[in-house]
């Protein structure tokens, strides 16, 4: 440390440094500000591709959203030669053991579950997070449902989905951003 | 010579996890596979070389009472870098690591070593240093995350689809994925890490 710790050296130094770093990280941010905007539209047409059936029109840019229970859920329609084949649904709860699950419902245009996928949670490792379709194909217990008939809850609140073996609470919050997108699918009342 | 020494030091003599106890949290955190484990030693291995080759280039010009801030600056603009990096152009490995990634900062090895070494010694010598003990770090996590791996999940993905076993179907030992578990290898490992230590020197 060679240098006299005086007032001005010390500004000096830390105005010197923050500027260099700053600068550096814009320089980066510029860089990477587009592949990260592509990654995460990668990410989300390749959630919807995996849960509406075959569709040829971009869901992203006919994508609108609708108010459930308070929260702002994005709906992504799906065309095959300007007829709805589907809808897929960015939802989402806080109820989760670990707190947020994003989900991705997909919906086919007679208002059926055609698929559902997880996109983002932080469910326990080796219970909770068998939500995910990698994990286990407990999921797959919606496809082919019509909310209508078939009750959004676990078994043990009176409903018709078959828990997780030790983590009811991941259930419970998976049934909840399922019901809160049929919510928003016949709000956004497609046709 | 003695930069091999130099450079070895971080994998058992020294090493950040099993003797010097640096980094925990992290290495708690994250090591539920072996995966994670790597992808977090390595990303910490970058973060720490780059810090301690700005940190050993600056040292002459930095005023001593405001050492510590100057560190931290450099080091939490290499973490974001390394963020926005991994999000550009590994987004799998960001997706996993995500929210890990910040934590770097506050990981003292990183700060350890710039206070400790980069800061009294040459830049050849500080980016060994930083090679070294980042690699240590990532071996350790590696080990750590595999063994949880192993004994939790009955799987051992090393990177995903090209090394990845499954070793038994079904339940692991669950509690070795979760928090406790952690705390549990991580004492075996210790005590393994410090017997091969005795051994060795």
């Amino acid at each position: 440390m060679a240098k006299e710790s005086t007032f001005t050296n010390m500004v000096l130094t830390l105005f010197l440094v923050t500027l260099a770093a700053s600068a550096t990280l814009g320089f980066i941010y510029e860089l990477t500000k587009e592949p990260i905007a592509e990654a995460k539209l990668a990410k989300k047409n390749a959630a919807i591709q995996q849960v509406v059936p075959e569709f040829t029109n971009e869901p992203n840019e006919e994508a609108f959203q609708v108010e459930v229970e308070g929260d702002t859920l994005t709906v992504y329609p799906a065309r095959q030669d300007d007829k709805l084949v589907g809808a897929a649904i960015s939802s989402f709860t806080n109820q989760g053991y670990s707190g947020l699950i994003r989900v991705m419902v997909g919906f086919n245009a007679d208002g059926t579950i055609h698929s559902v996928t997880v996109l983002e949670h932080q469910e326990t490792p080796g219970l909770g997070d068998k939500i995910d379709k990698a994990k286990s194909d407990w999921s797959n217990q919606f496809n082919g449902k019509r909310p209508g008939d078939f009750e959004l809850r676990v078994k043990k609140d009176g409903g018709d989905v078959d828990a997780i073996t030790a983590a009811t609470i991941s259930s419970r919050a998976y049934c909840d951003a399922v019901r809160r997108a049929y919510q928003a699918f016949k709000k956004g009342g497609l046709q | 010579m003695k930069q091999w020494q130099n450079f070895s030091k971080g994998f058992i003599k020294d090493n950040p996890v099993f003797a010097l106890f640096l980094g925990l949290c992290p290495t708690l955190a994250v090591t539920t596979s072996a995966y994670n484990g790597l992808g977090m030693g390595l990303a910490t291995t970058f973060v720490l070389v780059m810090s301690n080759l700005v940190v050993s280039i600056i040292k002459n010009l930095i005023p001593g009472k405001v050492r510590i801030p100057t560190f931290i600056v450099v080091i939490a603009s290499f973490v974001t870098m390394v963020e926005m990096l991994t999000e550009a152009f590994v987004p799998d490995l960001y997706e996993q690591l995500g929210i890990f990634i910040p934590l770097i900062v506050v990981n003292c090895l990183v700060l350890g070593r710039s206070e400790a070494f980069a800061s009294k010694n040459d830049i050849f010598s500080s980016i060994i240093d930083g090679l070294g003990m980042g690699l240590g770090f990532a071996m350790a996590l590696t080990v750590l995350g595999a063994v949880r791996e192993i004994l939790g999940s009955g799987s051992f993905t090393l990177i995903p689809d090209v090394i990845e076993f499954t070793l038994y179907q079904g339940d692991g030992m669950l509690v070795f994925v979760l928090a406790p578990g952690a705390f549990l290898a991580l004492g075996y490992l210790i005590m393994l890490a410090d017997k091969l230590k005795k051994k060795m020197y």
